[in-house]
């Protein structure tokens, strides 16, 4: 099929951005779109224009690099993939289609598609983490057991890839849908209770410190979430959040 | 050999506290292996700079391991030992592994499943709330601890949390988007590394006491693998430059179950997880009437009747049949898409398919919820509904891929480049020829031989990171503690960095007319034609020449785009694929040069007459360690005898 390409360049941070279009041809519905992506590079390659930088790298769907903003959609118009796992398929001959990057306050664009992100690992270092030393003298991993249904729950907020669709779907730019994961993957546990109160403070007052706008439920985070990561994480963060304020 | 690691500890040189402030350790990638040393070293008191070339440490492409992670726990009580473990480890590697590691690594193994659960990895459990167990390749217990289909990104972000709270005490210093252009030698010693800013291009000196290579392997060398597509063998190549030992290039391990080629536009592939072989049997049709009918359209694979299905594993491994080891179960694929009876359109897939599961799962359920056992269409949503449990994102997954529902229809599968055994040698506190700097992980060679069982990559990575060079490191570095900080402003480092600049200005003056991918894309057809799954002395040497040519032609046409002061995937890009030239040829020579066949590597002049593989012990019990000397194919072979005191060395048998 042939498409019309509208995509965001912006040589880097400082520099002024704006859509260029480009056609191309011959894509075949079998192509993912990062690989229709680079049968486009290799033609403005080809041409002697630069060509469009994207982050991307498993590819599978997992790492969470790859970012667009598809025809208005974080990951585009499939839902529960990233943008590496949408195929072309979902499009047809002589569609429109217009690309831009992940936008919000708190993820700089560094070139073209590709964004800072890295507000979220400084949120992940405010308390993402069971405060525990690598000894050899950890108690058995079977000594507590864990509720089968609390586990899965864990596990359920514990797929969150941190690509930060829910950042780039949301009309205030909330980072709330990323920090509730990764708080109601621990507060589910009891190796994370020890430091629940902590982490809930410090993880959301580094959130508010990066930029990232406030929630006000429209859901949109998790209808656009490749990993379909539930809304009652935030429900269960803004528990955690009151909880942790009347202790503090 | 069973106190051999306790007694090395507690033998070894100790830093103090004091001095472990005033050291200073690099660390090169984030993955399972990067990761946890990171962590871990900071806790013990290093300072640590850790550097990865992606946005976040939390995307190293342990993220996309899917299975599992093997430990001699026996919580099943099915007979499980460390022995087994290492006794397994050792057979799956076809007798080409160092008894002393692997004996650790079974020792330690089950150290890191108690370690991730108090970090807060979710674990898949029991309704009794207690950790639960699948099986995989080559073994007859249920060791692999797993977290649905997502295990490798759970125990990354288990790893990349512990490294987190040591980023926020300021012990360790991150550097995303940052790459390892060379390694900086002082008086013979690992000192610094020199780094490209791939956001602006920077070229930057790092000094420390000691460098770590944790950088992963190097199957994209292949061009088309699982790897991620920024996966790279640079940082590896670069130490073996400056005189460290390559280990047994050769031995990669290509996977029985990914998701077949689709066309020339594929960029990668993706693997659909050996756990499946828990519950998925493998076959192609009987009879070829039915493969022409299913390759032109006319005939359904549900609709072929069990007689005339040839379940080949089970019929040619009936003591381990679907969970034979990947190099067993990949050849076996072949061999029958060799003889026609592949099930796609280019002949290069067949089936793996869960009805029998779906039904025997379904059945169970029904029974246990006091329902109709014999209502098909309503045990086959409860054997659903249980498979979804098990696998739900691999279905998901290969259905937005293939865009066919794995529930109802087989899935397709060939094998595909995953992993590689060989690597950078190290000794056995993980140091590698270069005094100082030492490797890790799947970028060493050590503990896999010539064939890696499943769900054991994990299990190598955490090991190593969290419970092996953390201490042995400081054997090397109690010798270093009156050193003081590294001076960057030296001319080792003066060297070292212009040589990387030089290399990037030729590269974006070159103004050549052919892309840098089109470079990788005939690399990987050379590679994947005549050293894949199965290579001969012709090919393989066919393969040197050609490589050594299509560098030469690299170097003179290749077209990299863009300035060096920005942000700039081609430039990073050639870097890489310069590198992926060179060991190409060392890979084909090493291939060459060792005429048995053992593990994923097949020879097809050292066969028995079933086709299996067949070892020659006497001639080929050494790790290959090949020392640079300019050319790749003129590395001169350093031989290291492998001794087997423990494991009486046997014929390698699934049957």
């Amino acid at each position: 099929m042939n498409l019309t390409l509208k995509i965001w360049r912006q040589a880097n941070a400082d520099a002024t951005g704006s859509i260029e279009t480009y056609p191309i041809e011959n894509v075949s519905p079998d192509m993912s779109f990062l690989e229709m992506m680079d049968v486009l590079n290799e033609e403005l390659i080809g041409k002697g224009i630069d060509p469009v930088a994207f982050d991307h790298d498993c590819r599978e769907g997992i790492c969470g690099m790859c970012s667009m903003y598809i025809n208005g959609e974080a990951h585009g118009p499939d839902r529960l993939v990233t943008t590496c796992q949408l195929h072309m398929r979902k499009f047809k001959d002589g569609d429109t289609i217009t690309i831009e990057p992940f936008r919000a306050n708190a993820f700089p664009v560094v070139k073209d598609l590709a964004v800072d992100r890295s507000a979220f690992d400084r949120i992940q270092h405010a308390g993402g983490f069971v405060s525990v030393n690598t000894s050899g003298n950890t108690q058995d991993a079977n000594a507590i057991p864990i509720d089968k249904h609390d586990a899965d729950k864990a596990f359920d907020a514990a797929t969150c890839i941190g690509c930060g669709a829910c950042v780039a779907s949301c009309k205030n730019a909330s980072a709330m849908l990323f920090v509730s994961a990764k708080v109601s993957q621990y507060a589910l546990l009891p190796q994370g209770k020890v430091e629940a109160t902590d982490r809930v403070l410090n993880m959301v007052k580094q959130m508010d410190e990066e930029g990232f706008g406030n929630c006000t439920n429209t859901g949109a985070c998790e209808v656009e979430c490749p990993k379909g990561i539930s809304l009652e994480n935030i429900a269960r963060m803004n528990r955690e959040y009151l909880s942790a304020s009347l202790k503090g | 050999m069973a106190d051999k690691w306790t007694n090395h500890k507690s033998h070894i040189n100790l830093v103090s506290p004091a001095n472990k402030r005033l050291i200073d350790v690099i660390v090169v990638g984030t993955g399972l292996a990067g990761a946890s040393a990171s962590a871990t070293l900071a806790e013990l008191g290093y300072n640590v700079k850790t550097f990865c070339f992606q946005d976040s440490p939390r995307r190293a492409h342990s993220i996309a391991a899917q299975g599992g992670i093997n430990a001699a726990k026996n919580y099943q009580g099915d007979g499980d030992s460390t022995y087994r473990l290492f006794y397994d480890t050792i057979k799956g590697g076809d007798y080409r592994s160092r008894e002393a590691n692997v004996h650790r690594l079974a020792e330690v193994s089950t150290n890191i499943i108690d370690q991730c659960v108090a970090q807060g990895v979710p674990f898949a459990r029991d309704y009794g709330g207690l950790l639960d167990n699948r099986s995989f390749g080559g073994v007859l217990v249920s060791r692999t601890f797993y977290a649905k289909g997502q295990t490798g990104q759970q125990l990354l972000l288990g790893a990349y949390s512990a490294m987190n709270r040591q980023i926020g005490r300021g012990k360790i210093k991150m550097y995303n988007r940052h790459e390892m252009m060379d390694i900086v030698l002082v008086d013979g010693k690992a000192r610094g590394i020199i780094t490209r800013n791939l956001v602006n291009g920077q070229i930057e000196r790092h000094g420390a006491h000691a460098v770590v290579i944790a950088s992963g392997g190097y199957g994209n060398v292949f061009f088309l693998s699982t790897n991620a597509m920024g996966s790279n063998v640079s940082a590896g190549w670069k130490i073996h430059k400056k005189g460290a030992h390559f280990a047994n290039p050769c031995f990669t391990q290509i996977h029985p179950t990914c998701i077949p080629v689709s066309g020339d536009h594929q960029s990668k592939l993706t693997l659909m997880s050996e756990s499946l072989r828990n519950d998925g049997r493998i076959w192609v049709p009987k009879n070829i009437e039915d493969v022409n009918a299913i390759r032109e359209g006319k005939l359904k694979p549900t609709e072929i009747a069990e007689e005339n299905r040839d379940y080949y594993l089970e019929r040619r491994y009936p003591a381990f049949g679907n969970l034979v080891p990947r190099d067993v179960a990949s050849r076996a694929a072949k061999e029958r898409c060799d003889a026609g009876y592949g099930v796609n359109k280019t002949g290069e897939a067949v089936y793996l398919d869960f009805a029998s599961a779906i039904m025997r799962y379904g059945k169970e359920q029904a029974h246990v919820k006091g329902l109709n056992e014999n209502d098909a269409v309503l045990v086959k949503k409860l054997g659903q509904d249980v498979v979804r449990a098990k696998y739900g994102n691999l279905f998901q997954m290969y259905e937005k891929i293939v865009d066919q529902n794995p529930y109802e229809t087989p899935m397709m599968i060939y094998p595909a480049v995953h992993y590689t055994m060989g690597g950078v040698w190290v000794d056995y506190n993980l140091m590698t020829s270069i005094p100082g700097c030492y490797a890790i992980g799947e970028a060493n060679f050590s503990d896999h031989g010539a064939n890696r069982l499943g769900a054991s990559a994990l299990m190598q990575g955490l090991a190593d990171g969290y419970f092996v060079l953390p201490y042995t490191i400081g054997d090397y570095l109690a010798s270093d503690i009156r050193t003081g900080a590294i001076d960057t402003n030296t001319p080792e480092f003066e060297a070292a960095e212009k040589a990387v600049k030089d290399q990037i200005d030729a590269f974006v003056n070159n103004n050549g007319k052919n892309s840098v991918d089109s470079y990788h894309r005939k690399l990987g057809k050379i590679m994947w034609n005549k050293c894949g799954m199965s290579r001969n002395a012709e090919g393989l040497k066919e393969a040197i020449a050609e490589i050594k040519a299509l560098r030469e032609d690299f170097y003179k046409n290749v077209n990299v785009p863009g300035k060096a002061n920005e942000f700039n995937e081609q430039l990073a890009k050639a870097g890489r694929v310069a590198d992926f030239l060179e060991l190409g040829e060392l890979f084909a020579k090493d291939a060459l040069e060792r005429t048995e066949s053992c593990g994923g590597h097949f020879r097809e002049e050292s066969q028995t007459p079933e086709g299996e593989a067949l070892r020659d012990d006497e001639n080929f019990t050494f790790v290959s360690a090949w020392e640079y000397k300019g050319e790749p194919s003129e590395a001169v072979l350093v031989k290291e005898d492998l001794n087997y005191e423990e494991i009486e060395v046997k014929t390698r048998s699934y049957k």
